[in-house]
């Protein structure tokens, strides 16, 4: 019993701290619709500031308290809100969790830089040595204290929200912002102070938590993941629901982990609890209403055929030019560019086609590879289809709780899983479940045999990077066969309104359902391959951090076309590193770079690739810049391989001549006359903009996945 | 009643909504403590005029002038505190706040709760018995009633109404317009946006027909209420009459 009283209170102390950053959350939400996912990373900021004046300046307790919380941490807030929030407005849920990630990576990066991480900090616990004892049972006065600052903060909520005009005007604004402006209240500022809460209430947390752990960057900003599952048991919307939804979470965790025994299994488990309760919370909650049309200047143009093959052709090519001018090491290095492409190409239909996003891209990859390692002794193409078909299975199964719920819920039901995986599953030891013994990373790192197809082995850098290149020319074609077929038409109508495909009878999870386990599938490939090029794989390789990158560069290239892979394996496994080779400082700006261009999004909705596209466009029209560029680039490389010059020249050159081809393109016929095209008429628009034709109603049916020839024989 | 100094002026007024265009060159002026009317069918695009004049849509051309000053891109929440009071289509409330915080809300435009709370409550007695309730569990008459309430209470130099008659019985139309009736006595400027063109004529000094997002029309009650058979039915001039 006196057991039990202690995890109570240490359940309830704990609960106390995810409720208040967790109201910070469902504060932002309601008031901005943003989900804001960078929500520990604040706290997690505003904890090293705290550390930083406190601890390291020794500066007094209540000025490093003001400094972090009521200066900082406000400041913070009025700068994503006036920076990058104002810019979201007609952008799709994805484009602002995107934003909202990149915001989470850009702040770690930013914390990483200014406190280098591997030291040990520590924020010593507040009125530490004070007990205060309660039925035999002592509380510590950092335990007493965080309850009562907790308690503080719902009274200080709920009567700022009740009584105070601009309490009624936050919660005016979140019932109807248009009406709220034309009564004379101002919803930016609303907004503003919206998010100055939201983040203060983030710092709070953030310094109540810091005396229980080791101040790290990236665990502390994942370390609340059970604050999101609290505002989730609120369904991000009430308060008083997120707060007893916190306490709940909080005295199961301490359960969970003072009664189960400390097996060396059962140890990851207690770390990734909040991952699995978030979970189990989704599966419960009642399952959200289906989100009609949004307008949104998102748009995608369907790929052509002779542009994809195009394009597949020029992957290949380049994955040969590299694999015949790269040194061994290099060849190591850049190969990743098309590996990590693999993995961006998985998000395209997921995130592009069908609008759902999932976070766990990694995860599924780290699954592929482990299943290639283990299943594809001697490298055997057929544990490749294994390594498709095993992570689609899963992803399946992931996504089934997540799938009747809107985005924010499938992310963070795949960002819980990605984290269990990465806490729990991926070190255990092996295992028997039945006959069957399974056997993961083995505590450490697994070996991964190169592929080997009818006895040739692509044990070489050179033979991978065109191995991996050709990987991914293929696989990119598929995704745009996905995209051109009725089946990629459907996720597309998904995409622009799940209650308009509902109502037409058009199965929903299905759908979700086969084109998350499409993606997990491609992830797997992905992985497998990327494995097969690291040789040796371990957890690290896979961690939910580090996959958050290639969503948001892919998102940031334009994460509608294959091209936005290409560009997010470009940029994080060929530009970043290049970056970091100039110079300890451009190493940083390279780790804070994928942040800022997730946060930059808000600008371009539509994706960098988009915009490059247009210049290419330019070149298939002027004849002359075709033939330069087939004459040009051969020659450069031929002058390579012959030995002429090295890949200092080299490269330079071979950047360069598209570049001039674009460029002078571009002046020669002027750019692109904007002429919109049938495709660019928005489908409910038909018949108002231009008179309506009967070719109007067969796309019609086919937007919406549904067989025109048996609706329309005319009787 | 009305001198002949124009208070709100729209001129050449287009706008539209991403391609979808609403309104091709309108104008419209509303002078100093006149009330005008502005009929037409669905979609003519009277919803749209008023957004551009209070401020929540932009024009992609024309000027909208207030007291002489052009007020193009000023935001909304500014052109209310300047005393431009709309009250929207459908139900201008919050319905997830009480009444008395929807009355809370409309202390931005400088009059105190108190003044508020009185002016709302002498005129509808109703409010006052529900002051706890929320706004959006009352009856639909009865929200009407709480977003007039902010038109009388913040005493507005023009008051804009759109389809005050919006699903409601015709007894409390009636109620509504001897209301808006009053508040034009007292020398407010009133445009106001209506479906059913007796109840607002009887009240307005000059009306405009708008169809397909132009003017057609525009002059006295009596000389439009011949015209407005027209507006509604097509051409079909033979046919006289109101609009029942
Ligand atoms: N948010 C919107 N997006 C796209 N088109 C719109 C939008 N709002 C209105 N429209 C279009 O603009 C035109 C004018 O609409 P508006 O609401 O101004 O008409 P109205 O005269 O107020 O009609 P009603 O009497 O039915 O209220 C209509 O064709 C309508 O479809
Ligand atoms: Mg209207």
């Amino acid at each position: 019993m006196d057991k039990f009283l202690t995890f109570t209170i240490v359940g309830l102390s704990t609960g106390a701290i995810y409720a208040i950053i967790a109201s910070g959350l469902v504060l932002t939400y309601t008031t901005t619709g943003i989900f804001n996912f960078a929500q520990g990373a604040i706290g997690m900021l505003c904890a090293f500031a705290f550390w930083q004046m406190y601890i390291a300046w020794e500066w007094p307790l209540w000025l490093a308290l003001l400094l972090s919380l009521l200066v900082l941490a406000p400041l913070i807030g009025a700068f994503i809100d006036t920076a990058i929030m104002r810019g979201l407005e007609d952008t799709t849920e994805v484009t602002r969790l995107v934003v909202s990630i990149g915001l989470l990576v850009g702040l770690i990066g930013l914390a990483n830089w200014i406190w280098k991480p591997g030291i040990s900090r520590n924020v010593s616990p507040f009125f530490s040595g004070h007990y205060f004892s309660l039925a035999d049972t002592r509380i510590t006065g950092q335990q007493l204290i965080t309850i009562a600052v907790a308690i503080v903060v719902a009274l200080v909520l709920w009567l700022f929200l009740k009584f105070t005009r601009t309490g009624v005007a936050m919660r005016a604004v979140v019932d109807d912002r248009a009406l709220a402006s034309l009564n004379g209240a101002r919803p930016n500022r609303v907004s503003m102070l919206a998010w100055a809460m939201g983040c203060t209430l983030a710092g709070i947390g953030g310094i109540l938590i810091a005396p229980n752990v080791a101040l790290d960057a990236g665990t502390l900003s994942l370390l609340i993941v059970n604050a999101y599952a609290a505002a989730i048991i609120g369904r991000l919307r009430s308060l008083p629901l997120t707060f007893l939804g916190a306490l709940i979470l909080g005295c199961t965790e301490a359960y969970l982990s003072g009664y189960l025994n400390s097996t060396p299994n059962l140890a990851g488990l207690r770390l990734a609890a909040p991952a699995i309760l978030l979970f189990i919370v989704l599966l419960v909650i009642p399952t959200s209403r289906l989100r009609g049309r949004r307008q949104s200047r998102e748009f995608f143009p369907m790929p052509s055929w002779s542009g994809t093959f195009i394009f597949a052709a020029a992957v290949i090519f380049a994955g040969v030019v590299l694999a015949t001018t790269l040194s061994n090491g290099d060849a190591v290095t850049y190969a990743k560019i098309f590996s990590v492409g693999i993995l961006a190409l998985s998000l395209v239909p997921l995130v592009g086609f069908a609008g759902q996003i999932s976070l766990a891209t990694l995860s599924f990859a780290g699954i592929g590879a482990l299943v290639f390692a283990h299943l594809g002794a001697g490298g055997n193409p057929l544990a490749l289809v294994l390594a498709f078909v095993i992570p689609a299975a899963v992803g399946a199964l992931v996504a089934l709780p997540a799938l009747r719920l809107s985005g924010i819920y499938l992310a963070l039901g795949t960002a819980a899983f990605a984290v269990a995986l990465d806490r729990w599953i991926f070190n255990l030891a092996d295992f028997d479940i039945g006959p069957l013994h399974i056997s993961l990373f083995q505590l450490g790192s697994t070996e991964v045999a190169p592929l080997n197809i009818f006895g040739y082995s692509f044990n070489t850098p050179a033979r991978q990077m065109i191995l991996v290149s050709v990987a991914f020319a293929l696989i990119s074609i598929c995704v745009v066969a996905v995209r051109k077929s009725a089946y990629g038409r459907r996720l597309l109508a998904m995409k622009s309104s799940e209650a308009a495909c509902a109502t037409l009878g058009l199965n929903l999870v299905g759908t979700k359902l086969s084109v998350f386990a499409l993606s997990a599938g491609i992830s797997g490939v992905g992985g497998a391959i990327l494995g097969t090029q690291l040789r040796s794989i371990s957890p690290q390789n896979f961690d939910f951090v580090s996959g958050l990158p290639v969503l948001l560069l892919t998102v940031v290239g334009g994460i509608g076309a294959v091209g936005g892979a290409l560009f997010a394996g470009v940029s994080l496994m060929g530009l970043l590193p290049l970056i970091s080779l100039l110079g300890v400082f451009f190493a940083k700006v390279a780790g804070l770079l994928p942040g800022i261009a997730g946060v930059g999004l808000g600008r371009n909705p539509n994706g960098t690739v988009h915009d490059m596209r247009d210049g290419f466009e330019s070149i298939a029209r002027y004849r002359p810049a075709i033939i330069w560029l087939a004459i040009v680039i051969p020659a450069v490389w031929i002058l390579r391989l012959a030995g002429i010059y090295g890949n200092a020249v080299f490269f330079p050159l071979l950047v360069l001549s598209p570049v001039a081809a674009v460029t002078f393109a571009t002046l020669k016929i002027g750019g692109l006359e904007q002429t919109p095209t049938v495709d660019e008429i928005p489908l409910e628009w038909k018949g108002f903009i231009e008179p309506w034709k009967s070719s109007d109603v067969i796309e019609l049916d086919m937007a919406l996945g549904m067989n025109e020839v048996t609706l329309h024989v005319s009787p | 009643m009305s001198q002949e100094t124009p208070l709100l002026e729209l001129r050449g007024i287009r706008a539209s909504y991403d391609r979808i265009e609403a309104l091709f060159g309108v104008d419209l002026v509303v002078n100093q403590g006149s009330v005008v009317a502005l009929l037409g069918p669905n979609g003519a695009g009277k919803t749209t005029l008023l957004k551009v004049a209070c401020g929540l849509m932009a024009p992609s051309a024309g000027d909208v002038l207030y007291a002489g000053k052009r007020v193009n891109g000023t935001r909304p929440e500014e052109l209310a505190r300047r005393g431009i009071s709309m009250v929207p289509e459908g139900r201008g409330i919050f319905p997830n706040l009480s009444v008395r915080e929807n009355l809370k809300m409309m202390t931005y435009t400088g009059v105190s709760l108190s003044q508020v709370e009185e002016i709302a409550f002498e005129r509808f007695p109703r409010l006052a018995e529900r002051s706890r309730q929320l706004a959006g569990t009352m009856s639909g008459g009865e929200q009407q009633m709480l977003a007039m309430a902010r038109g009388l209470a913040t005493n507005p130099a023009v008051l804009i109404l759109d389809e005050l008659s919006m699903g409601l019985a015709p007894i409390i139309v009636e109620e509504l317009y001897e209301i808006v009736a009053q508040v034009a006595r007292s020398g407010v400027s009133i445009l106001v946006v209506e479906q059913f063109a007796s109840s607002v004529l009887g009240v307005a000094d000059r009306a405009a027909i708008m169809v397909h997002g132009h003017i057609v029309r525009d002059g006295t009650p009596q000389e439009l209420e011949s015209e407005l058979s027209n507006a509604y039915l097509g051409n079909q001039p033979e046919r006289s009459g109101g609009n029942k």
